[in-house]
């Protein structure tokens, strides 16, 4: 049933692109909507089998090169489409006011959203790599079209870094199948490479996938991206993208090479809490709201990466429960950060601090306020059983990795902080030498209430009671293989 | 075997080339009257200035649309074995599938004449895109030195010809020169090479040259030979560093002109330097394995796509002109090609062939692009391009189609080309030997992907200087062949396997 | 009567979302009305609370998320069921101290929620939440609505706490690595036997104490206390002192003294070092200050370290005669309730000052008690509550703790009967500043209390009475706990 939400979101798209302006967004956000659905009704289905990679669909396709239509499911896909879902109904919300060739944009969005769906649902390496390549040209144009602050750069920057990632993965890709004569990913989950080939083959694999995934220090699209990309885009990014690159990692490199991963994993973490503290701490020193957001979202991919790092069953959760926090997570605060700037025409921190927002825009504002709560690991919040999750894992094997991220913890909060300051609580009685800015009074939009709404309640809903993905997720994890027992 | 069987074994090439006869008679009996050569002093306008002749255009067109129908089909009617005079034309089931490839190209590229603005003389140009169809089609059908070489002089006189066609244009008449210096350069390298090759085997025809050549250590002239053969390719296929014409030619020939030399041109000369490395060298292939490099053609080329591979890529990020970037990216394109020859063995040749071929198509397509918007705005610069999405949706997404399945993004058919091709090549030796190159091209692809993001940025992206109107001339025919190219290239990149399975079965 | 529990910490955020859509108006009204409920539920509470049971009562106890080792587990002893009191009467004092609109009840009510589950919840993962959801509140209170300085002072406690918190969360999960639980009684029968083995343990140790002694605050970590109390506008800062910083205090007795047991009593001496310092240094640091607020909030953090004292002094040393540890410990668990009315009630009173002069230094007052004899007649009983008048609250907890402690630690104890010397020089001070003298400029129109305000003050300040007279009605809340308490750290 899930394998719908490919072929929903693909048809949506098309018919998105070929339907009068006016319906467009109509019709993206039916198409979106239903998308989610599915995946919400898979996800709750009852007695379906979360442990194994479930076949949902196979068909042969090209079996000159033994590749087949094959599509699978388990319990991390599961979630993955969910959280596809969720941020692609409120990417559409959010971009709700998009008047400028809204069907292509919405095309395009639709676009993303079926490659990643397409992503998570592939169980055919060819299949799979096909949809990670597929949302590559998407997002430039979301970028270079709709985008704001230099986004033609941002967005050539992003696609080549996405392509570069995607040639790394290629080149695993091939290395797989050439030596195992297979593009299927439940056959390869149980054939052996050699550790010679794993030893090399891992860390490339990793690493293109891990490009995506924004690992320090091949993480600077991310930061330019998210800044240039529009409202929706941002969103997409990180919402989902990021994941494509962490869910890479996951179902293929970690779990098809397990001594490859062993002999790699100490540096996987250490480049990890590198990313966490670094990028947190180049956050702490942004002036533009999105760029703030952007680091975080860095650092917040960090714990991803540490998780996976970790090679035992509560750490690797972690590391999928993150994925899905962060998804929501950061594409709240970036819907948030753009409707700011849809209202003021600014994201700079200190000009925004002259407008005391909090008055003006009292949903933005408690929305925000949760938000930041959620991005700095507050309990009760999905970032906080996440990344507490993730840090048991890592106890074990990395004690002192622990600590540091401890330490970037703070400072993701100091960063989130400021930002939250500025951005909405500044003063308005400020000297008379600086010149106070009218905030424009334009209170929320009921879309946007209502994405916001739906992202907020997802991150409360899953912190209060993670075991909604555990249950789903821990069965799937502790079937992979690269696990230390 | 008697002159009926012969006609009728070689009825495809006949049709062509009584096509290509009448054309040029039913040119001469109408078009001279009412052609108007002044026209071509200016070719920077943008207008239907031809309107005149068009009635003669058209109806030559309908011939030589008509004529090359008429030999796919008889093409397709052919048996699946056979020869002519000993094996100078040979009828397979591989030669046979190309023969209707280059026919479709040609059939598509000649809907591009209808773009161009400042040719005198369409019938004759007609009839001589015919000719060099009809060498195409010989050099397809070869498997014979003698024959390759007459193959390979009548396309490429014909193609000087039609490059030099609008000879009151300076880049054009220059273009033509620099193609049929460096061309006739490289026949002289080729003939040298197969004469060299003869001598030592006695023989012309490839599988006995195979049989033959089995020594190793390799005399030295067979060395000489070797090499020279395949000098001589990588000019007709443009591969650095013989690819100098390429950029002169891609510009200054007539749009038609171009596609055919980057599709057709293309496509035959990878299926015949396929033939003759596989069947008469394939015993003497060395191995170009970055742990293993031994001596013998492998090496030679690997050198050669290397050298395409960066030099293409690299030049292409400078260009300022569409057309001269189409050709340096076709450098680069080529160098991806030689890949599977390197890998060798069907899969090899395979890959070679189906990635050939997607990129003559989608060539063809960008060609014809290119053609509406030299038509419209009288240039074809990247500046030109600018809100080509506003003036026409429909050529900007088949342009988008186009150039992002030359940079090898899915679902279209370059990524499942070049996807095919690294993995043939990555497998092709033990210890994964051929990974540099591998490499190399995906490092390629993403310099390539640059630059044709740039195109795309131009043609979506920025807003065009002034205004124009969105009703401005467009043929109903020219807009739908592309779009049906646009089309080809997206249903290849999602069922690949039509088309490979096809190809496969030929090289069983 | 678990679900006694579960409705103290539901209604505050049900009453926040009314304050939320309610009229403006009717805001603190809603909110009032919300803590009439909450209120009505410690109370029921404390009727179905047996104070003979040493252990916790009324628990509740669900699975929540099994695979990090956390539970619903909620249950109520003496000291829970203490603070939740004290809780429930700081609240509506603090609501009925200003004006406020709808956004200011509405985070005053997520707090008391908070608090609720910090005081009640028996798994450290549960623990934190509640712990953590306290700090985004206080943090919009003091920014929002504070004074001069409002922003610095907020960004240091969150930072601060923040900081505090993460090393407190790590240092749990080095524990939940080796032992497995997350749950407090079961960590606190691990702790007699060590629950940790070799260096980690001091990490952990140290990470738990500098959690809590920033939440105290003990010296000298307090920094940010001065900063944010007298930035907080007066409820915020009534409910940062009288309840907030109980947390720490709370947390001490739940979760590090009874989990480190052994490593209390080896750097004991230092820790009560630590505390002294605290009484000594803050009580000077309030005579120097002219700013009232100020000197309040100093104050706040000298008697704090009474109660560190009386704990320190308990828990460092190695065999403790039950009789002297008990008084101690309810010493300290009087001191808690003392300190958290009587300090709330001293904001209360500077924040009418300021509401009324519009200034807060000292040197501004003078003649008051010409204008406002009801104002300063109140505002000297809690200020005599809040140095030890014998009658008076303060007195009792005090007492209690220095009887305790001389005859565990006398030398320390020593040194910190000082603090109680300077605090009342520092007092007398300010009340000969305030209300006698002539008539200053700034309090020329001051009027005296108003209805509400008489209305307000009383009962609280008869609670201090009654505490002082008989403060048996208190400690049998608690006193099979302190026994308990005793035992264990004996």
């Amino acid at each position: 049933m899930i394998a719908w939400t490919i072929y929903l979101s693909l048809a949506g798209a098309v018919v998105v692109l070929l339907s009068p302006r006016t319906i467009s967004r109509w019709l993206a956000l039916a198409t979106a909507t239903t998308g989610f659905v599915v995946a919400l009704a898979a996800f709750f289905a009852r007695g379906a089998d979360f442990a194994s990679f479930t076949t949902l669909v196979r068909a042969p396709w090209i079996p000159a090169i033994g590749s087949s239509f094959h599509l699978a499911a388990d319990g991390i896909s599961l979630t993955m489409a969910l959280v596809t879902g969720l941020t692609a109904i409120c990417a559409v919300l959010f971009s709700w006011k998009v008047v400028e060739r809204p069907n292509e944009f919405f095309f395009w969005l639709l676009l993303v959203v079926t490659g990643s769906y397409g992503v998570f649902l592939s169980a055919d390496l060819f299949l799979f790599f096909l949809f990670y390549e597929l949302v590559i040209i998407p997002k430039y144009f979301l970028i270079a079209t709709w985008g704001s602050t230099n986004k033609e750069y941002g967005a050539m920057k992003l696609t080549l870094y996405s392509f570069f990632g995607g040639a790394l993965v290629f080149i695993g890709i091939l290395a797989i199948a050439n030596t195992a004569g297979s593009f299927d990913l439940q056959q390869l989950a149980q054939f052996s490479f050699a550790p010679q080939l794993q030893g090399w083959a891992f860390p490339v694999l990793f690493l293109g996938f891990a490009v995506l995934g924004g690992i320090w220090p091949l993480h600077t699209w991310a930061p330019t991206g998210h800044v240039a990309a529009p409202t929706a885009g941002s969103m997409l990014l990180a919402g989902i993208v990021m994941k494509l690159g962490a869910y890479g990692a996951l179902r293929v490199a970690c779990n098809l090479f397990p001594s490859g991963f062993h002999l790699w994993s100490k540096w996987i973490a250490v480049f990890a809490v590198i990313g966490i503290v670094y990028a947190a701490a180049v956050a702490l020193r942004q002036s533009d709201l999105k760029f703030v957001i952007g680091y975080s979202s860095v650092s917040h991919m960090g714990f991803v990466l540490l998780g996976l790092a970790t090679a035992n069953a509560l750490g690797v959760a972690g590391a999928v429960l993150q994925m899905f926090s962060h998804g929501v997570i950061g594409a709240l605060l970036f819907a948030l950060a753009g409707a700011v700037y849809y209202r003021t025409h600014t994201r700079n921190l200190e000009d925004l601090s002259r407008m005391n927002l909090a008055r003006t825009m009292p949903f933005l504002t408690v929305a925000f306020v949760l938000a930041s709560a959620a991005s700095m690991g507050i309990p009760g919040f999905s970032g906080f059983a996440a990344e507490i999750t993730i840090l048991i894992g890592a106890w074990k094997t990395y004690p002192l990795a622990v600590w540091i991220t401890g330490f970037g913890m703070v400072l993701v909060a100091a960063f989130t902080l400021r930002a939250l300051k500025k951005t909405f609580f500044g003063d308005d009685r400020m000297p008379a030498t600086v010149e106070v800015v009218s905030a424009p009074n334009e209170s929320a939009t009921l879309a946007e209430k209502l994405g916001a709404s739906l992202l907020i309640f997802a991150t409360l809903a899953v912190g209060l009671y993670p075991n909604l993905l555990f249950d789903r997720i821990m069965p799937a994890v502790e079937t992979m293989r690269f696990l230390q027992r | 075997m008697n002159y009926l069987q012969l006609l009728q074994l070689a009825a495809p090439e006949a049709i062509v080339v009584v096509t290509a006869l009448l054309v040029l008679m039913v040119g001469l009996i109408t078009g001279r009257r009412d052609a108007k050569p002044e026209v071509a002093l200016k070719p920077d306008r943008p207008a239907s200035a031809t309107c005149s002749s068009a009635t003669t255009t058209d109806s030559c067109l309908l011939i030589a649309t008509l004529g090359l129908t008429a030999a796919i089909f008889s093409v397709l009617r052919l048996p699946s074995q056979g020869s002519i005079a000993h094996g100078m034309l040979v009828i397979s089931p591989l030669n046979s599938l190309f023969q209707v490839v280059v026919l479709l190209l040609a059939f598509f590229s000649l809907f591009l004449v209808r773009a161009e603005t400042f040719l005198p003389n369409k019938a004759e140009y007609l009839a001589m895109i015919l000719l060099a169809t009809v060498g195409l089609m010989l050099l397809v059908g070869s498997e014979e030195l003698l024959m390759i070489f007459i193959g390979l002089e009548l396309t490429g006189l014909s193609l000087y010809i039609l490059t030099a066609f609008a000879k009151m244009n300076r880049q054009s008449a220059e273009a033509g020169l620099k193609y049929f210096l460096f061309g006739s350069v490289a026949s002289a390298f080729t003939l040298f090479g197969l004469s060299l090759i003869y001598g030592l085997t006695n023989t012309t025809a490839l599988s006995e040259i195979g049989a033959r050549l089995t020594t190793s250590p390799l005399p030295l002239l067979l060395v000489a030979g070797i090499v020279m053969t395949l000098i001589g390719f990588a000019f007709k296929i443009a591969a650095a560093p013989f690819h100098l014409w390429a950029p002169d030619a891609y510009q200054g020939a007539p749009i038609s002109t171009a596609a055919l030399i980057a599709s057709g041109s293309k496509v035959a000369s990878f299926l015949v330097l396929g033939k003759i490395l596989l069947r008469a060298f394939g015993n003497l292939p060395g191995s170009a394995a970055w742990h293993a490099l031994s001596a013998g053609w492998q090496p030679v080329l690997a050198v050669l796509a290397a050298l395409s591979i960066v030099v293409g890529n690299l030049a292409a990020l400078a260009q300022k002109n569409v057309r001269r970037l189409l050709a340096y990216s076709a450098v680069a394109q080529g160098g991806y090609t030689l890949l599977g020859l390197i890998a060798g063995g069907p899969a090899g040749y395979s890959a070679t062939l189906f990635y050939t071929t997607i990129y003559a198509i989608t060539l063809i397509g960008a060609f014809g692009v290119v053609g509406f918007v030299r038509q419209r705005t009288g240039g074809d610069d990247l500046s030109d391009f600018a809100g080509l999405r506003k003036s026409s949706p429909l050529l900007a997404t088949c342009m988008a189609i186009f150039m992002l399945s030359l940079a090898g993004l899915p679902p279209l058919a370059g990524f499942f080309g070049k996807f095919y091709l690294f993995k043939v090549t990555m497998s092709a030796t033990p210890n994964n030997g051929l990974l540099w190159l591998v490499i190399l091209a995906l490092l390629g692809s993403l310099i390539s992907l640059y630059y044709y993001l740039i195109v795309l940025k131009m043609i979506f992206v920025s807003e065009s200087p002034v205004a124009i109107h969105p009703s401005s001339f467009q043929p109903f025919l020219p807009r739908l062949v592309v779009s049906l190219l646009a089309m080809f290239v997206l249903l290849l990149g999602i069922l690949p396997q039509n088309l490979l399975a096809r190809i496969l079965a030929t090289l069983s | 009567m678990a679900h006694l529990i579960a409705g103290l910490i539901f209604l505050p955020i049900l009453g926040a979302l009314f304050v939320s859509v309610a009229p403006r108006h009717y805001a603190r009204a809603v909110a009032l009305g919300s803590n009439l409920f909450t209120a009505l539920f410690a109370l029921m509470l404390w009727a179905h609370f047996d104070p003979t049971t040493p252990g916790l009562q009324m628990v509740a106890r669900h699975v929540w998320i099994p695979a990090i080792g956390a539970e619903l587990h909620f249950g109520i002893d003496g000291l829970s069921l203490l603070l939740v009191l004290l809780t429930s009467l700081v609240f509506p004092f603090a609501l009925l101290a200003q004006r406020m609109d709808r956004g200011f009840c509405a985070l005053m009510l997520v707090m008391q929620a908070s608090l609720y589950g910090v005081f009640t919840a028996q798994n450290f993962i549960l623990w934190f939440l509640f712990y953590e959801m306290s700090l985004i509140p206080g943090f919009l209170l003091i920014k929002l609505w504070g004074g001069a300085k409002r922003d610095w002072a907020a960004t240091k406690f969150f930072l601060y706490t923040f900081l505090g918190s993460v090393a407190m969360l790590l240092s749990f999960l080095g524990i939940y690595f080796v032992r497995g639980t997350f749950d407090f009684a079961e960590l606190a029968s691990l702790g007699k036997l060590g629950l940790l083995q070799g260096n980690i343990r001091w990490l952990a140790f140290a990470g738990i104490f500098l959690g809590l002694a920033v939440k105290v605050p003990l010296f000298p970590f307090h920094t940010w206390l001065p900063d944010a109390y007298e930035a907080a506008p007066t409820g915020a800062s009534m409910v940062l002192t009288g309840t907030l910083s109980k947390m720490g205090v709370y947390g001490f007795i739940r979760l590090l003294l009874p989990l480190f047991p052994n490593e209390m009593k080896v750097v004991g001496s230092w820790l009560l070092g630590l505390a002294v310092a605290s009484i000594i240094f803050a009580s000077l640091a309030a005579w120097a200050q002219r700013d009232l607020k100020r000197m309040v909030a100093y104050l706040s953090i000298n008697h704090l370290g009474y109660c560190m004292l009386g704990l320190f002094a308990v828990s460092a040393t190695s065999t403790v005669p039950p009789n002297e540890a008990q008084a101690a410990l309810s010493g300290v668990f009087l001191q808690i309730l003392n300190h958290g009315i009587t300090a709330a009630a001293l904001f209360y009173f500077v924040g009418l000052l300021e509401q009324r002069c519009g200034t807060r230094g000292l040197n501004d007052f003078g003649g008051l008690m010409q204008r406002a004899p009801l104002l300063c007649g109140w505002m000297s009983v809690a200020m005599f509550s809040s140095l030890g008048l014998p009658g008076l609250n303060g007195f009792v907890g005090e007492f209690l703790i220095f009887k305790g402690s001389f005859a565990l630690v006398a030398g320390y104890s020593a040194v910190a009967v000082l603090g109680l010397l300077i605090t009342a020089i520092v007092f007398m001070r300010a009340m000969q500043a305030l209300f006698s003298g002539p008539l200053s400029e700034s309090c020329g129109s001051t009027p005296d209390l108003s209805p509400l305000e008489r209305w307000t003050v009383v009962p609280v300040t008869l609670l201090m009475f009654a505490i002082g007279i008989a403060p048996q009605f208190v400690t049998t809340i608690f006193s099979s706990t302190v026994a308990h308490l005793a035992q264990v750290l004996g």
